[in-house]
């Protein structure tokens, strides 16, 4: 199976996935040769080692052969056109995707070599160490200090009530959030604005100290000024943390990332160095892509 | 005519307007080029039609039929000689009886006075003369109407706007009916009430702890005076109550949760139309079932354990009746989980949460408003149920906490006021009217609470 060839055109599977080939010199005929990614998709010693990941929704392939490394407190960014499988597989790094009955994920997935989708493997603990940021913010209907104490009291983080204290200012704080919010901590967090609340989520994840972030599309629901709130505290928080970010905006990317990886159609197609990836991409489709010939 | 094929023939007419009036429209826009030359589709110069005819005609038809028959019956009584002139309302309605009674011919004429058979003839007669006029009026007027509403149709005409807003005054008609049906209902129970108050004084009917409504026939009689006291029977419409909803909340709640969040589509398909079909069972099958299954399963197995049950315990009908309610509470409990976002879930798996953890931290808690309005809502239904209680529950005022012991319930009191021959001024009776005017008290205030708590949890998501 590995050695099969698919041209872009017999995959296309959605109208919106369709390469639109805007001028004569590049047609669609370029080739995915699959489970074979250009640039450097691999690490020395990686905090995730990801080798021919396959997800089915049903019978549909939308994850095809991709192997990749992440490594460790690095800002690693994924790209491509909507539907190209990014959210899919972010959502196999901390197994999200059980919830979905008809998904099923082949291939080898390891974290600090651990197996990530061995049956005996408690979700429970790889979740509470694989933390999740979602597109849209959403907090709990809870005060703002519940919703920050909800991880830790659910894993048992905090001994006494000046622990947990401790650990809600210590989140809030890293997630830029604390000057905001600590007169008010038991007011709903529903009440908050968008980018407070997109804020308050990541100071709840970071709250059960997990040693990896996947944010899912962050700041897609964040007017600009959030967004760069956002974006400012992912680089201050990637000191500390491995970050996986999904996301529509290029310049995002840009901005946040060490690594860049696009993906097409369910390959994943070229992965490199950020500047290097939006400077001088190596495949053709990463180029087109960024180019803005399509997406 | 009668009125049932006069309603027929003018929605008939109506038909025919529309008909002629989608026609005209059409022949209109013919030599315009077409029907997009029109104001409004050909549909609406047709409904308009038919709204004109039909709509003018039917108040008509109703308001005659609903005050000819006063009319005829002040006629035919200001017709009669002086000397048959009733002095009060009750003889004026016996005379009447006997009037109609010979007109229809159940009384032969040879048994009643001359004037009563003179006036039983005038009352035929302007019978027939009320439906003949009837008919040509309301035929004409729907002729007419529709005739005019034909006449008016011109292709600047914009009949799609007066449809629309005729067609709201119609729907609001609707709502209005049911209101002023609830309105009327109210007022109702609301005087019998007041003169329930005029013989039974306040403080004994709702301090009083002792109800057994009887009525002296005569002054002298022995134990003349009855006890008109509602504690004990609201006492036992709550303990049946209460009972109900230990079996109701528990069982309905958990099984939303499992439908909801853990049972599989399949399992899902199937459990919950079988458990909504428990809704669909008539109350007085569970009646029966608690009366003749449940009360002697209940006072045998007591019985085995040394304690005396009743054979028509609290516990028999509220079991019965929480059996009854479960689809109540699961249902509107699935809906309201549902609700929950799915971000809400996926927040808390993320951090690690299993799924119980998720569900009882979160979306418990965010379902919790629409869940209390929805067992609210079962309380007053479980409140308000009757059949049930009349067939499980027994007659005895008790005033008792023990489950296994026979109570009775306001609604079992009211229906036992009411059915059988009654004089309907006699305090006995007019207690029916008292206690359900507390009872309608009572949901309202819970409905009122439901609706509010419900409202309030709707604003969080939308």
């Amino acid at each position: 199976m590995n050695t099969v060839n698919t041209t872009i055109t017999s995959e296309v599977g959605q109208p919106e996935e369709a390469v639109v080939p805007i001028s004569d010199e590049k047609p669609a005929e370029t080739v995915i040769e699959e489970g074979k990614t250009v640039g450097k998709p691999f690490a020395d010693d990686p905090k995730f080692k990801l080798r021919d990941v396959d997800v089915f929704y049903g019978d549909t392939r939308a994850i095809k052969k991709i192997s990749l490394d992440i490594g460790r407190n690095e800002v690693i960014a994924f790209i491509g056109p909507s539907g190209c499988g990014k959210s899919t597989f972010l959502r196999c790094l901390n197994r999200m995707n059980d919830s979905i009955d008809i998904c099923s994920v082949k291939g080898s997935l390891h974290l600090d070599d651990h197996d990530i989708y061995d049956p005996k493997r408690d979700v429970v603990e790889l979740r509470a160490r694989v933390g999740m940021v979602f597109q849209k913010p959403n907090p709990f209907p809870k005060s703002i200090y519940d919703n920050v104490a909800y991880g830790p009291r659910i894993h048992g983080l905090a001994n006494r009530k000046s622990d947990l204290d401790e650990i809600v200012e210590n989140s809030l704080r890293k997630a830029g959030l604390w000057e905001e919010v600590k007169d008010r901590l038991d007011a709903n967090a529903t009440g908050m604005s968008g980018g407070q609340q997109q804020r308050l989520c990541i100071a709840r994840a970071i709250a059960v100290s997990p040693e990896v972030v996947l944010m899912d599309e962050p700041c897609s629901a964040l007017d600009p000024i959030a967004t760069a709130k956002v974006e400012e505290l992912i680089a201050e928080l990637s000191e500390s943390y491995t970050i996986v970010i999904v996301t529509h905006s290029m310049q995002q990317a840009a901005r946040v990332s060490h690594r860049t990886a696009y993906f097409h159609l369910g390959h994943l197609v070229e992965v490199n160095e950020t500047n290097k990836v939006f400077t001088s991409p190596e495949h053709e489709l990463t180029e087109s892509y960024i180019t803005g010939r399509f997406g | 005519m009668q009125p049932a094929n006069l309603l027929l023939l003018t929605l008939v007419l109506a038909i025919v307007a529309y008909w002629l009036g989608y026609a005209r429209s059409r022949s209109l826009a013919m030599p315009l080029g077409g029907i997009r030359h029109l104001k409004s589709l050909p549909f609406y110069y047709g409904a308009r039609a038919a709204l004109w005819s039909g709509i003018p005609a039917l108040i008509v038809l109703g308001l005659w039929a609903a005050f000819q028959g006063k009319v005829i019956q002040l006629i035919v009584i200001g017709g009669l000689p002086d000397g048959m002139m009733p002095a009060s309302q009750g003889e004026a309605s016996l005379l009447l009886s006997k009037i109609s009674n010979v007109a229809s011919g159940a009384l032969p004429p040879g048994f009643a006075e001359a004037p009563i058979v003179d006036a039983a003839e005038r009352l035929k007669a302007l019978q027939a003369q009320s439906r003949l006029l009837m008919s040509t009026l309301v035929i004409s007027v729907a002729v007419l109407a529709g005739f005019l509403g034909w006449l008016r149709i011109r292709p600047r005409l914009n009949a799609r706007a007066q449809v629309e807003s005729i067609l709201k005054w119609v729907f609001f008609a609707c709502a209005a009916l049911a209101i002023l049906t609830t309105v009327g209902i109210i007022f109702s129970v609301a005087f019998e009430t007041f003169r329930f108050f005029e013989k039974v004084p306040f403080t004994e009917f709702f301090f009083g702890s002792h109800w057994s409504p009887q009525t002296a026939l005569r002054a002298d009689q022995v134990a003349s005076q009855g006890a008109f006291g509602m504690i004990p029977l609201f006492t036992g419409t709550l303990l049946i109550s209460a009972i109900a909803m230990i079996v109701a909340v528990p069982v309905g709640l958990l099984s939303a949760i499992y439908l909801s969040e853990y049972a599989g589509k399949k399992v899902r398909g199937v459990v919950k139309p079988l458990l909504e079909m428990l809704a669909g069972i008539p109350t007085v099958v569970y009646g029966f079932f608690a009366a003749l299954t449940v009360a002697p399963f209940i006072s045998d197995v007591a019985a085995s354990m040394g304690i005396e049950a009743s054979s028509q315990s609290a516990l028999a009908a509220g079991a019965v009746m929480g059996i009854m309610i479960i689809p109540f509470v699961s249902s509107l409990s699935d809906d309201v989980i549902n609700a929950v976002p799915q971000a809400m879930r996926d927040g808390s798996l993320a951090l690690g949460a299993t799924q119980s953890e998720t569900m009882k931290k979160v979306i418990f808690p965010a379902a919790l408003p629409g869940i209390m309005g929805g067992i609210l809502l079962a309380v007053s239904r479980a409140i308000g149920e009757t059949m049930i209680v009349v067939m499980a529950a027994g007659l005895a005022a008790n005033l008792t906490a023990n489950p296994l012991e026979t109570v009775t319930t306001v609604t079992v009191q009211i229906v036992t006021l009411l059915t059988g021959d009654q004089e309907f001024d006699s305090a006995k009776t007019l207690a029916a009217f008292a206690l359900g005017a507390m009872l309608f008290l009572a949901t309202l205030l819970l409905n009122v609470i439901a609706l509010k708590i419900v409202r309030k949890y709707r604003e969080q998501y939308d």
